[in-house]
């Protein structure tokens, strides 16, 4: 009951649940903290549309975005993942998802974000649907924590139209 | 894995065919079907250039709701690790198990 290799059991069994504890305490203090970003997105140009050879559209734009993720990080932040998707419907599918821009905010100091840019994966639909679209461009944001549960959340701003005919 | 619809910005963990190592990426492209509810869906690491095409099987262009075994919902610190130095260094496993069954041997009552 005394012997080295039952204390070194007890200890080892010990240290591991309080590591464990700590990890639970420190993701639930991240319920305290009510983040309030804001963001504004802007096309500024749509640089081209077509349909490719295979039959599918595709469409090239320049995006402006800003936003101010800052009470987005708490302690137990190690960062934030966004990113920016286009949305849409079509006949065939109920919901369309095409991340247009992401990009990884290491720390608060970097979290108000002035990005000016063409989309960085290509905006392509499954079948011809584009024209004419009606999209809404949502702002997703991934808290990932030093330890614990993530969370994700997301702004939607509608109002986008691509246009009728290609160019 | 919960029944929940696969969205962008998720993380999931999935199994190409042929590659017994599961990968676990973000989604960044869905394609939801209206009829039957079936999805295409586009994944990619954070921090890698491109998506995971060159990642998944000969011609294949999308991962379907099969491929898909559960989504990451959390995070904890250096876990992993004790199955990576399991399975890098098998000995390892082997030195574990014999000592726990000594242990149980050797222990009075």
């Amino acid at each position: 009951m005394h012997s080295f290799g039952y204390r070194a059991n007890a200890v080892l069994a010990f240290s591991v649940t309080i590591l464990a504890l700590i990890c639970g305490i420190a993701s639930f203090s991240d319920n305290f903290n009510s983040p309030s970003p804001d963001a504004q997105v802007r096309v500024l140009n749509i640089n081209w549309f077509r349909k490719k050879p295979d039959g599918n559209d595709e469409v090239s734009l320049t995006l402006n975005i800003s936003a101010n993720l800052e009470s987005l990080f708490t302690w137990n932040t190690k960062q934030v993942f966004v990113f920016l998707a286009a949305e849409y419907k079509t006949p065939k599918n109920a919901l369309n998802q095409v991340s247009l821009w992401d990009g990884i905010i290491p720390s608060k100091e970097k979290a108000k974000i002035r990005i000016h840019t063409t989309n960085k994966y290509r905006f392509i639909d499954q079948g011809s649907n584009l024209r004419g679209k009606d999209f809404n461009l949502t702002l997703h944001w991934h808290v990932m924590p030093k330890t614990g549960k993530m969370l994700r959340d997301n702004l939607v701003m509608s109002g986008f139209r691509l246009p009728e005919a290609y160019r | 894995m919960s029944k929940d619809p696969i969205r962008a910005g998720e993380i999931v963990v999935f199994n190409v065919d042929g590659r017994e190592i599961p990968i676990v990426h973000r989604v960044i492209k869905v394609h939801e079907r209206q009829d039957t509810g079936e999805v295409d869906v586009l994944t990619k690491g954070d921090n890698n250039f491109g998506d995971d095409r060159l990642l998944y099987a000969h011609g294949q262009l999308w991962l379907q709701r099969h491929h898909i075994m559960g989504r990451a919902v959390g995070f904890l610190p250096y876990v992993g690790w004790v199955t990576i130095i399991m399975t890098e260094k098998p000995i390892i496993k082997y030195i574990l198990i014999g000592a726990l069954g000594l242990l149980v041997i050797t222990s009075k009552e």
